[in-house]
């Protein structure tokens, strides 16, 4: 039961990237070659909801299941590691048409290929790994 | 009884054609919402990273020592994802092509893309016919390579950053957004071009 409700929220978010076509590597393209505002329209629907929300919450409107305030981790301080990291990730994203939610949600449509952009994306993140330590963050 | 069947009518027509922006963006959020309520965080890259970790990959880097079971709820959100995808495009679809701008069309036929918007992703890319090709398996390889790489190093991925970190007003998930950006507009602007 506990599994269900996470089984669910992937199935729905699935849903909705497809439907939304944002799964779609053509409207990643026209994103960056602002030739549509498609994409701009539900990021930035997508962050004004969210923000909405967070700000409710904050005023301990919205609890969580547990009845506790809503939580969101702080990502650390930093610069370089942000910077390059979302730089090498955006080159990936505009390549391949598909970040790390819509890789498996494309594989879900029946694109095979998507095994390969999966895998190689674990490989990734193992040299990442491997590395860490030599890496300015 | 002819008016509400006009009104079905038009519903089921809504939701088999492309979804409009204003209710996409909205009901991404809902998916952030809904996983903080449950007292997680929406994080589709972590479950690289996790993958790796029940691979093995403990055994050799300490990064990825850590308790994957703690995790499962995420995996079953990717699982969740893989079936929402196969809903969506089986029983949620009416096949119409995306609506993109003539100028990305012309655009991108020139570069040898024979049918954008025909499907979610180019054959010329995706088919399994075309994955003999070195040139084609390389590109989906380094894409690959690179996102992974990438989203860890930044600490993040679109959910986690531009949704949930912008949204909580994070100033790292702004950096990490731009450096998004920067990369996917060197990428289609000036490196896609070259490939293709």
């Amino acid at each position: 039961m506990k599994a269900l409700k996470f089984l669910l929220v992937g199935i729905f978010l699935g849903i909705v990237l497809v439907k939304s076509e944002a799964v779609s590597w053509y409207r990643i393209y026209e994103m960056f070659r602002f030739q549509s505002f498609h994409m701009y329209g539900i990021i930035g629907t997508a962050i004004t909801s969210g923000i909405l929300f967070l700000q409710i919450s904050k005023k301990g409107i919205i609890k969580n299941n547990k009845g506790a305030d809503i939580f969101v981790p702080k990502k650390k301080n930093g610069l370089t590691r942000y910077i390059v990291g979302g730089i090498i990730f955006g080159l990936g994203w505009a390549l391949v048409g598909a970040c790390p939610g819509p890789m498996y949600i494309l594989l879900g449509t029946g694109i095979w290929s998507m095994l390969i952009v999966i895998a190689a994306a674990i490989l990734g993140t193992f040299i990442y790994g491997l590395l860490k330590n030599k890496l300015p963050h | 009884m002819f008016f509400k069947f006009e009104l079905n009518y038009i519903f089921m027509e809504s939701i088999f054609n492309p979804w409009p922006w204003y209710i996409s963006g909205p009901l991404i959020a809902i998916v952030m919402a809904l996983l903080l309520y449950f007292g997680k965080t929406f994080g589709m890259s972590s479950n690289l990273r996790t993958m790796c970790t029940i691979a093995g990959a403990g055994n050799f880097v300490d990064f990825f020592n850590f308790k994957w079971k703690d995790h499962l709820w995420n995996l079953t959100v990717v699982l969740g994802a893989i079936i929402g995808g196969f809903i969506a495009v089986q029983f949620l679809s009416n096949n119409s092509d995306t609506d993109l701008n003539p100028t990305t069309i012309i655009e991108l036929q020139n570069m040898g893309f024979n049918t954008p918007g025909a499907t979610l992703v180019p054959n010329e890319m995706y088919s399994l016919s075309v994955l003999a090709n070195p040139k084609a398996l390389a590109v989906l390889v380094i894409g690959g390579l690179l996102v992974g790489f990438g989203t860890r190093y930044a600490g993040g991925c679109t959910s986690g950053h531009a949704i949930t970190g912008l949204s909580s007003l994070q100033k790292p998930s702004l950096i990490a957004v731009i450096g998004f950006f920067i990369g996917g507009l060197i990428m289609t602007n000036f490196i896609l071009p070259l490939i293709f």
